[in-house]
């Protein structure tokens, strides 16, 4: 402990110990001839200060020291606020107008606690994975009873009355509500309304699983419900995976019969009036609120992609390569790959086989024992050494709170070396990020292009970007 | 829906207290919880103990 190194280092001090008054603890100190019998009064949950000293004094001198460090510690966390409870009983006791738990800790403890949250009246905010359908289930029946909203599990993002809860980019805070499976698809959603001028009433995470035949869209349908009453929410954004067969039914009814303009973007399937893009259903919430019709783009259409293409340098590329995308965020991934597939055949998932191949770097049995990548983008780096031999690598950026400060230093150092050698690829990227992220926007997108990286306006176009290098005919005619 | 409308954001965090932190940073206030497994992380003991609780329901 910090406090016991720094008061040990006083003069005429011999030893110091900074332990809690348990009665295991009680006994060490009457053993190390610290304490006396009896003379403890400290109970289980006090910090015991035990000091060592050539004199009486010096030894008191030590102890006042140690008070005043103790004090500073605490103003510097946030003073008396900063008070910490062992249980969420303890923290309703502290703080009994609390009206929502976020909850990370590991899944096999999580759905009780989760449950017992919602059973004192609050909404939870269910980062932790692992939590088994069945829980889930369980969970979402209770919060639907109690009127709450369980967001999760697995939920990496949500905003509140426009406050960001887990990753989320710095929005303003307005009039789009949005429904999303979990996490990077309601930050470039957000983001890219925030950067069209528009803000974020609510952002509900559902997790990846809600739209499954198991779950039945259970939080979808009250997040529907929620956001229909909600004053502040003029119009809706639904962000997923398509629903399972079986629950799609039931989504469609629900939104025949809601009362508010909404975008529905299930990725990977396709209905007239709904977004096919991340992309495209953020142009199409705008475009709504402006009062005016949306056509979704033809990426090959846009001027700028054909440009950038075209001043490529020989070389740029590897021929002959395929795609690799090396993602931090799942939803980007999804995306991806979907459009890849559309535009050059099958892509894999598998880091080992096939021409095309999109990682989720985020995914699980990447994430085994290390850090996720968008905390930590060092494994990013790391993959990227070992694309050579591939056309296009591709990339995402995820900025925001929860994210790393820096996340496009790392990457860039290894694409410069990636650069240097025979058989490199050409580096395209997209960025999810507001002018307001703690990390500067500006200057990770300047980071990137500085090592040579080819950074696109949103995730779609940056696939769009890489499918046309490698198959370049996908530029003549209108590419539709 | 209860209180999210009415009333200001009041979190309890469990877990990561970078997320409380980014909380603060937003002026929410947040009450962090010093979470440790139940029953030192046994399952057997946390078996009993949710038993428990359930016959106090």
């Amino acid at each position: 402990m910090r406090l016991a190194r720094e008061i040990r280092r006083k003069p005429g001090v011999s030893e110091v110990a900074a332990l809690m008054g348990t009665p295991a603890n009680q006994e060490i100190l009457l053993q190390a001839g610290l304490a006396e019998e009896d003379e403890v009064e400290a109970g289980p949950n006090d910090l015991v200060l035990a000091v060592e000293a050539d004199s009486r004094a010096l030894a008191f001198e030590a102890i006042e020291e140690a008070k005043a460090f103790l004090t500073q510690a605490n103003v510097a966390g946030g003073g008396a606020s900063d008070f910490s409870p062992s249980s969420l009983a303890g923290a309703l006791a502290a703080a009994p107008e609390s009206n929502l738990a976020m909850i990370s800790i590991p899944g096999a403890y999580a759905a009780k606690e989760a449950m017992d949250a919602l059973r004192s009246e609050l909404h939870v905010f269910l980062f932790s994975d692992n939590v088994s359908v069945d829980d889930e289930v369980a969970l979402k029946r209770e919060a639907i009873e109690r009127d709450l909203l369980l967001m999760g599990p697995d939920c990496g993002t949500a905003y509140i009355g426009g406050i960001g809860l887990g990753f989320a980019n710095v929005v303003k805070p307005g009039r789009v509500g949005c429904i999303a499976a979990s996490g990077t698809g309601l930050q470039a959603v957000a983001s890219q309304l925030d950067a069209l001028g528009e803000g974020i009433s609510h952002g509900i995470g559902v997790g990846g699983r809600d739209l499954s035949a198991e779950v039945g869209g259970l939080m979808t349908l009250h997040a529907l419900d929620f956001l229909s009453n909600d004053p502040e929410t003029e119009i809706v954004a639904l962000i997923s995976k398509p629903p399972d067969p079986e629950v799609l039914p039931e989504i469609e009814e629900a939104l025949e019969n809601f009362d508010k303009p909404h975008v529905v973007c299930f990725l990977g399937a396709e209905k007239p009036g709904w977004a096919e893009t991340l992309e495209d259903a953020g142009h199409a919430v705008a475009a709504n609120l402006r009062g005016e019709s949306h056509e979704p783009e033809n990426f090959f259409a846009k001027a700028g992609l054909k440009e950038k293409i075209a001043s490529l340098k020989p070389g740029d590329a590897l021929d002959g390569g395929g795609v690799l995308g090396l993602f931090s965020g799942g939803t980007l991934a999804h995306e991806s790959r979907l459009i890849l597939e559309s535009l050059l055949g099958d892509v894999s998932w598998n880091e080992d086989a096939g021409r095309h191949r999109i990682l989720d770097l985020g995914d699980d049995r990447y994430t085994v024992g290390k850090p996720h990548p968008m905390v930590d983008p060092e494994s990013r780096a790391e993959a990227i050494l070992q694309a050579e031999g591939f056309g296009v690598v591709l990339l995402d950026l995820v900025l925001g709170r929860g994210s790393a400060q820096d996340p496009a230093g790392p990457l860039a150092r290894a694409i410069k070396e990636a650069r240097g050698k025979e058989r490199s690829p050409l580096f395209v990227a997209s960025v999810v990020g507001t002018a307001d992220d703690p990390q500067d926007m500006d200057e990770q997108v300047r980071i990137l292009e500085d090592a040579g990286v080819v950074v696109l306006p949103s995730n779609a176009q940056a696939a769009c970007f890489a499918a046309a290098v490698v198959r370049p005919e996908l530029l003549e005619g209108d590419g539709s | 829906m209860k209180d999210l409308r009415r009333k200001p954001l009041r979190v309890v965090n469990l877990g990561l207290e970078i997320f409380a932190d980014d909380l603060k940073n937003q002026n929410v206030a947040v009450t962090q919880v010093r979470w440790r497994p139940p029953a030192g992380g046994k399952p057997h003991l946390l078996e009993i103990l949710e038993k428990l609780e359930e016959l106090d329901r």
